[in-house]
């Protein structure tokens, strides 16, 4: 299946969907014009890997800024590897949030709530 | 005759910018806008203001949630704004955004028209967000993410909650009417620098 590789803008995040590769990530800032249009790509992307998916998926939030239009389209891309949890898939979520950055950490916790994914949260240094 | 006119003139623009500058100085507005909010306008302001409190070694977190406070209420203007004086077809609101720094606090201030009949709506939103203390607002906040749809402008109904959120503080509002179908939506929010 073909791998998404985009490179982050000051307004859109880096966002890495390669099965093969066994990465999925999206890091860095989101506050796009067009939320919609930017997430979609994703969401489709992952319609089509939970048909056929890796033996584990393990999938990367490294955000360091997202606006509030961003968060709800991160829940649906939540939703869909809860989806795949459902469907008795292993998946993890990995929420690296900088170690000085209470809001961020938080946004991961509130996520973990909403969504029934196993949640690992990892702290980072910022340079 | 002409000359005269035009030096009255000048004193005239030469007295309104003076003035302008100094209501500036001592409100201590170290940004302020009256436009159309695109997209542009949106980066440009956060960018602009990001490296300012760079400069001025704000820490890490008063400069998150001033940036996320900007974003937001920028937001709220280029979604919600009546543009309805204007005969051009744009699709962005307009509105005025000023950015205050004293010693204690970042003050972000948006003023917009909107119509009459969705002031109750806007109000009873609002009123409901400051009766909420943190945990009541992190309830409305997954609530919200959770059974919110977004609108066709890309709004997530989360911007307000978020801007309670972050800066901890209670909305600070005022409606002015203009005449019975348009009002002046004046939303004031503070960040304090002190961590």
């Amino acid at each position: 299946m073909k791998a998404i590789k985009k490179i982050g803008t000051d307004d859109t995040p880096s966002v890495i969907l390669d099965k093969e590769n066994q990465e999925l990530m999206i890091s860095g800032r989101s506050l796009p014009e067009d939320v919609v249009s930017f997430y979609d790509p994703i969401l489709v992307w992952l319609d089509e890997y939970a048909e056929d998916p890796n033996e584990k998926t393990v999938f990367d939030f490294k955000l360091e800024y997202f606006n509030t239009a961003s968060s709800k389209l991160l829940l649906d891309v939540l939703l869909k590897l809860e989806d795949m949890a459902d469907d008795g898939q292993d998946v993890l979520v990995r929420w690296h949030y900088p170690d000085d950055d209470e809001d961020m950490e938080e946004a991961g916790e509130e996520y973990a709530d909403i969504v029934e994914v196993p949640f690992e949260m990892i702290s980072y240094e910022l340079d | 005759m002409i000359m005269a006119d035009n030096t009255s003139k000048h004193a005239e623009s030469l007295e309104f910018v003076y003035d302008f500058y100094m209501k500036m100085k001592k409100n201590k507005i170290n940004l302020a806008y009256e436009g159309e909010i695109t997209h542009q306008i949106t980066k440009a302001f956060t960018s602009l203001t990001e490296s300012n409190m760079a400069k001025d070694q704000d820490n890490n977190s008063v400069q998150r949630k001033v940036f996320h406070v900007m974003v937001e209420c920028l937001q709220n203007i280029s979604k919600h704004a009546e543009n309805r004086d204007r005969i051009v077809t744009s699709k962005d609101g307009r509105g005025i955004f000023m950015v205050s720094k004293g010693e204690d606090e970042y003050n972000v201030t948006t003023g917009n028209i909107i119509r009459n009949d969705k002031i109750d709506g806007l109000k009873k939103m609002l009123e409901h967000i400051n009766s909420l203390d943190k945990d009541g607002l992190k309830k409305l906040y997954k609530q919200q993410m959770r059974e919110g749809r977004l609108s066709d402008k890309g709004g997530a109904g989360l911007g307000f909650i978020d801007i309670a959120r972050k800066t901890g503080k209670k909305l600070i509002y005022s409606f002015l009417t203009i005449n019975s179908h348009k009002s002046f939506f004046v939303l004031t929010s503070t960040i304090s620098r002190q961590k």
